[in-house]
């Protein structure tokens, strides 16, 4: 299969952080690679090199066919972007912003206004189409920054941590655009810390963490990697935690991990339900009372921690807040 | 949301180059900031009460303690003396508008998304200066019936006044390219207001533009005389007929056109050079 991005050995250092330490990247025509990182670990700076923002030290890529470094006009009028942070002119309307972006891909006048008005349809934002951005909630002004992203129809599509900050509702409507863009043939690289979005959206996974892509596959093949199941407990008293992860770690074949203040508890096993079983004499035994037990396949948070040695830490926070807020 | 008649195509090749695609892209920012400031009219009003302020300080509460030579002292002859100092020192304020907008379109993600996009680099900024030409136009327009008003008067005609405004206008146009590199340069909107106007203080003051050169400590003449501010100054006295007495000995104000020309053509050039190689490398949140 052609590839549609392509990224050999890319390396980019900041002082004395290497953002990027060697990232090799090859996204077939038509499907989907999620970038999946905590905070810092170098996925905006991987897509800003992609995209033609910055200059890697080292390295070379190309994206729908056409060198980065060598023709970065060429690749600008190829690609979409959708950052971070809606980057909307929030004191033009809705309609004005998309058409700019329209005539700034050098779309005639008549054009960009046509597409900007068939966006807008597209994206449920024609009636607030008139109303400057700043009048926006966070979704309304995310699907635009979208839109402008999509004026030209691109064939490639870059969209970094394209739901950070939004509420579930909005997220699951911006999961369903993306997944009739790719439907309809778009490649798409998409970076987010959250596990669940990759494991929803993206064919392909590549996990980065301080500059290197650490492990690369399918949802799938990611959990077979780290192999077999996990047991879940969640003790009723926070002082038996410890004599519960006594009992649990005869049974792990990994380190276990604990989160305390939910009183959880999660061991990797091999041999199903039987250790299951197991588990729970034993606890029982050592007069350890639980709330909860449970055996699962692995997600890819436990991917995560396994290979990281660290949690996804930073979107948890953020889900607090959006209930918070 | 629905996908109807969204069908992905091949992507529009570009049919401008060279100099009409920088035309066009520099056309559609520019149309896109006189909006934003349409939107925002508080920074048009404000914009316009700093000087118009100054006017009315200037002239009635400083007018009749400056001795103007050949001139004495008194509000009259003072406020033909300020006008020109009030309008060139007004088009350097230029240099803020430019400066906190560009960071603000830093912080905000949209010069991330103007690099992402095949349009011509320079864009962004001359785009950017050419809104700002046409703030500090309707901005010298308004201050001129103010000045009118006030008694300021025009002796050497119509054509050559618009001469002087002219200069002026050239002088604040070169002055935004400074603010494009300032706001290029700073981290918030709020630094680049601050690093925008902070020098423009003693720039213009030290110059001929409140007060006579001559009053000053010795040391300070030549600075104040050869500061390129002075220049356009002078020439714009000149230009509207409201030199009294002789011009000074000074080399740059015995040539205050040509020098005045040639310093604003000067620092446009160097400006807008430094601040395009600046925005090719310029990246939103690094």
């Amino acid at each position: 299969m052609v590839s549609a991005i392509h990224a050999e050995d890319l390396v980019k250092t900041f002082g004395d952080v290497r953002a990027l330490d060697g990232v090799s990247l090859d996204v077939p025509e038509g499907t989907v690679l999620g970038l999946l990182g905590p905070n810092g670990a170098g996925k905006t700076t991987a897509v800003r090199v992609l995209t033609t923002l910055l200059r890697p030290d080292s390295g070379r890529a190309t994206v729908a066919g056409v060198d980065v470094l060598k023709q970065p006009g060429v690749v600008r009028s190829r690609i979409g972007l959708s950052g971070q942070y809606a980057a909307v002119d929030e004191y033009l309307t809705g309609r004005e912003n998309l058409r700019m972006v329209g005539e700034l891909y050098q779309m005639s006048a008549r054009d960009a206004r046509a597409r900007a008005d068939e966006l807008l349809e597209w994206f449920n934002l024609a009636d607030a189409g008139d109303r400057t951005a700043k009048t926006y909630s966070g979704g309304m002004r995310r699907r635009l920054d979208l839109a402008a992203a999509l004026v030209v129809r691109p064939p490639v599509m870059f969209l970094d941590e394209p739901t950070t900050g939004l509420d579930p509702r909005n997220r699951m409507a911006l999961w369903e655009v993306i997944e009739t863009l790719v439907a309809q043939g778009t490649t798409l690289l998409l970076t987010t810390q959250y596990l669940e979005e990759a494991d929803r959206l993206a064919n392909d996974i590549a996990v980065v963490d301080h500059g290197r892509v650490i492990a690369r596959g399918t949802a799938d093949q990611l959990k077979a990697q780290i192999g077999g199941e996990r047991v879940e407990v969640v003790v009723h008293e926070r002082d038996r935690i410890g004599a519960a992860v006594e009992a649990l770690t005869r049974y792990a074949v990994g380190g276990p991990s604990v989160e305390s203040n939910t009183r959880r508890i999660t061991i990797p096993v091999t041999g199903g339900a039987k250790v299951l079983a197991d588990v729970i004499r034993d606890l029982d035994a050592r007069d350890v009372e639980i709330d909860d037990i449970g055996l699962r396949r692995p997600t890819l948070d436990d991917v995560f921690l396994s290979l990281t040695g660290h949690l996804t830490e930073a979107p948890a926070a953020e889900e607090q807040q959006e209930v918070a807020g | 949301m629905t996908a109807t008649g969204h069908a992905i195509g091949a992507a529009v090749p570009r049919q401008r180059r060279g100099l009409a695609a920088m035309a066009h892209d520099s056309r559609v920012i520019a149309r896109r900031n006189l909006r934003r400031m349409t939107r925002i009219p508080e920074i048009v009003v404000f914009g316009l009460l700093q000087p118009v302020m100054f006017v009315l300080l200037f002239t009635y509460v400083m007018g009749g303690a400056i001795q103007i030579p050949h001139a004495g002292a008194s509000s009259e002859v003072y406020t033909q003396y300020l006008m020109a100092g009030i309008f060139a020192q007004t088009v350097t304020f230029a240099v803020a508008g430019a400066s906190a907008g560009i960071a603000e379109d830093m912080t905000k993600g949209l010069v991330d998304r103007f690099r992402s996009l095949p349009m011509t680099r320079s864009a962004v900024l001359v785009g950017r200066t050419l809104a700002d030409l046409c703030q500090t136009s309707f901005t010298l327009l308004v201050l001129a019936l103010v000045a009118v008003a006030v008694g300021w008067r025009i002796h050497h005609g119509v054509p050559l006044a618009l001469c002087g405004f002219a200069l002026l206008l050239l002088l604040g146009y070169a002055f935004s390219w400074i603010g494009a590199l300032i706001g290029l340069s700073v981290r918030s909107p709020e630094a680049a207001t601050s690093a925008g106007l902070i020098w423009l203080f003693p720039l213009t003051f030290i110059s001929n533009a409140f007060v006579p050169v001559s009053s000053m400590p010795g040391w300070l003449q030549p600075i104040a005389y050869w500061n390129p501010f002075s220049a356009t100054v002078q020439a714009c006295r000149n230009l509207f007929g409201n030199q009294v007495g002789p011009v000074a000995k000074a080399w740059p104000m015995q040539h205050a056109i040509g020098v005045s020309i040639v310093s604003s053509l000067v620092v446009m050039a160097l400006f807008s050079w430094l601040s395009v190689r600046k925005y090719r490398s310029a990246s939103g949140r690094a």
